[in-house]
């Protein structure tokens, strides 16, 4: 799923989402908190917090410097032998892996996993020119033989149960696999082989970027991206421009943070570095660096931090939204609160301003987030730019409903209007009312009581106080003035 | 002698007065003074979080003229409102400018109640009565946003007869979320049966419920499926069999 260019119906989408899917969802992510809650604790609640600020600072550091340190990723790479291409968009960065691919007349790819490939849609521009492409991440590679994509960014296939795999891959395998996990990586293990040593090309994202020695760093937990960048005569690597870090010392934080935040290990268990060509691996390395948006949103002071994210998925994991409605219902390649900001920021609110107000802005995202990103701020910043517009982009939210704000903030606003008010509701709601509830409203308050009933207006407060502070004149209890 | 003045919201107000009279005869009860600045009405929440950010902010100087000229905590029942006057009104407006300057002290007067009487009234004993099985959910602003986590326990802990059973997951939210509720409605209803079948299978008899807008939704819910649980105010409970 690449990012969207329509606009996206997150509410038809949640009431369309898979109960099977979301099913899966909750058990996957119930998990992988679990065993992220295990080691921080065991990391020491103290210690976490001062590595969470030391990954901020380190993010938003490199950011803030991001010419200086591209200028060094750049400088560092060509003098280890590689080479580094610069795209603007999605177009670009396809144009130039589409010419290496064609330039070593390339058949078949081998790929680790990589988000910023899903972004721009990759595969499918690999494909239209006969290239056949193989994810050999096991999630990757389960939802490319499902014809489908992620619905959660570090665990790909998290909707799917293993009985479902094993029905895939019976079916488009060809072969008697058993709902067993040991077995059907070994299964995919089998599968994958010949292509990684048949493939002309291997292609991966980068967690990081060293700037200081110009180090791609990849993490996986199953060797596919080592055998990926290693096998194959030609390694391209499309990386977003918002990877690179300063130092290995920041890679030594946020490697430390990456992991338990994922899934809840002390450490990934394969961490490949590279630096430009080196012997026994590919004879060509080359580095796209992708803009894409992002440095739309780096000038955008309050929204750029969520640049900073490392894709732990730990907000998704966490999100209470997210674990009802699964990936799919955000309608693009990144989901949960990360999606919910990364895809209007990129790709305007006019198609993507319902998705910030998918959050009860409860906070859970921002309490997990390894760097700190301030999640329901940059949620109320991209909510206020969908009805209000800012320096970015011009208002989306239709007029009559600004014009209906505007009129109920003078009513609430005014202490007469906003008593009249009160005491109209408490008399109109008669008809609707049974009991202390009201079971039924019109239009558009039926969203509210199509779940549950609301409670009945009762006013009797202020007159309440009127003759508590009466009777209780003499005890000073009436201080207002 | 304490004195506060009472922040009574839109919800408190409108829809759990029955709370509030409880509030104010428990303060009373523990020697502290209100006031009730009649002139307030909405702080202004629910137009900025939607989005309206200009709105909200003309709401927030209104709210804050209403309180101006008292004196004493300003004290509500609801983590959401108060931690929208503490943490939001500052970073409204542009620093050094009077609004901010204005901001910056009303939010320094700020309290939920439960956080009141225990940091500054240093009370957690309230002399109440209350023979039931409990559990207490833990409202997201509340909890999250004000780090207002052991207080309504110790109050609860504090009552006779009360036992206080763990609840699954009691911070994750129950799905309210203000504009999210009408804006994605099952989304809402789903978390909001999730929060449900958690306090159901708690065993207890009440769920307390501290924040205006949260209780409305599980008391709602929980009616809806005509479960016997009682949703309630930790004031409700506070101001059970109390002494006087």
């Amino acid at each position: 799923m690449t990012l969207p260019v329509s606009k996206i119906d997150f509410r038809e989408n949640s009431r369309s989402a898979s109960p099977a899917i979301v099913k899966a969802t909750q058990n996957s992510t119930r998990t992988a908190l679990k065993k992220r809650a295990e080691v921080v604790d065991e990391f020491g609640e103290e210690r976490w917090q001062e590595l969470r600020r030391a990954g901020h600072e380190v993010r938003l550091h490199a950011l803030t410097h991001l010419n200086r340190y591209l200028a060094k990723v750049e400088q560092n790479i060509v003098a280890a032998g590689g080479k580094v291409h610069w795209a603007r968009d999605a177009e670009e960065a396809k144009g130039i892996v589409l010419g290496l691919a064609s330039r070593h007349g390339v058949k078949s790819i081998v790929k680790a996993k990589s988000m910023v490939s899903e972004e721009i849609g990759l595969n499918e521009a690999l494909e239209a020119k006969g290239i056949r492409v193989f994810e050999t991440d096991l999630g990757e590679f389960i939802v490319q033989l499902a014809g489908q994509h992620p619905s959660h960014i570090t665990a790909p296939a998290l909707h799917m149960t293993k009985e479902e795999i094993a029905e895939l891959f019976r079916e488009k395998l060809k072969i008697d696999a058993r709902p067993v996990p040991e077995e059907l990586t070994e299964h995919a293990r089998l599968a994958l082989r010949k292509e990684f040593l048949n493939a002309g090309m291997g292609i991966s994202g980068g967690n990081f970027l060293i700037a200081e020695t110009g180090t791609l760093v990849i993490v996986t937990n199953e060797g596919n991206g080592r055998m990926s960048t290693t096998l194959p005569p030609v390694h391209v690597a499309v990386v977003g421009i918002e990877k690179v870090i300063p130092d290995w010392e920041s890679a030594a934080v946020l490697l430390k943070l990456l992991a338990r935040s994922v899934s809840g290990s002390k450490i990934t268990a394969y961490n490949t570095f590279i630096t430009g060509i080196r012997e026994g691996g590919p004879k060509e390395f080359h580095l796209v660096l992708l803009d894409n948006g992002r440095s739309r949103i780096l000038a955008d002071e309050v929204a750029r931090e969520a640049l900073m994210c490392i894709r732990c998925g730990a907000c998704m994991n966490t999100c209470p939204v997210y674990n009802q409605v699964g990936g799919y219902a955000y309608g693009a390649v990144y989901q949960g609160p990360i999606g919910s900001m990364l895809t209007p920021l990129m790709m305007g609110t006019a198609i993507a301003g319902g998705l910030p107000f998918a959050s009860t802005l409860c906070g859970a995202c921002a309490e997990l987030c390894p760097v700190m990103i301030p999640i329901p701020e940059i949620l109320l910043h991209l909510r206020k730019r969908f009805v209000e517009g800012d320096a970015f982009e011009r208002p989306s939210v239709p007029g009559g409903l600004k014009g209906m704000a505007a009129i109920g903030r003078r009513i609430l606003g005014s202490p007469a209007l906003y008593r009249l008010g009160a005491r109209l509701a408490r008399i109109f709601q008669a008809p609707l009312r049974r009991g202390d509830w009201l079971p039924a409203l019109p239009p558009p308050l039926n969203r509210w009581t199509l779940a549950r009933p609301f409670p009945a207006f009762k006013g009797d407060f202020r007159r309440w106080w009127k003759g508590h502070t009466a009777t209780a004149g003499s005890k000073e209890g009436k201080t207002h003035e | 002698m304490e004195k506060v003045q009472l922040f009574v919201t839109c919800m408190g107000e409108n829809l759990l007065p029955d709370v509030l009279q409880k509030m104010v005869l428990l303060l009373e009860r523990l020697g502290v003074s209100c006031g009730f600045p009649e002139d307030q009405t909405c702080c202004g929440q629910p137009f900025f979080n939607s989005g309206f950010q200009k709105e909200g902010r003309k709401m927030a100087l209104r709210w804050m003229a209403a309180f101006a000229d008292t004196e004493g905590t300003i004290v509500a029942p609801s983590g959401s409102c108060i931690e929208f006057v503490k943490h939001r009104y500052p970073a409204m407006f542009p620093p050094g400018s009077a609004e901010h300057e204005l901001a910056l002290r009303t939010a320094e007067r700020v309290m939920e109640v439960s956080q009141y009487l225990v940091n500054a009234l240093k009370v957690t004993d309230v002399g109440a009565f209350f023979p039931h099985r409990v559990v207490c959910h833990s409202p997201c602003h509340l909890t999250r946003g004000l780090g207002v986590r052991n207080e309504p326990l110790e109050l609860l802990r504090a009552v006779r007869g009360l036992e206080l059973v763990p609840l699954e997951a009691a911070d994750t939210c129950c799905g309210f979320g203000g504009i999210f509720s009408v804006v994605y409605p099952e989304v809402s209803r789903a978390m909001m049966a999730s929060k449900l079948e958690q306090i159901v299978a708690s065993g207890a008899d009440v769920v307390i419920v501290s924040e205006p807008g949260c209780l409305v939704n599980v008391r709602g819910g929980l009616r809806k499926i005509r479960s016997d649980v009682r949703a309630m105010h930790l004031i409700e409970v506070l101001a059970e069999g109390g002494a006087s």
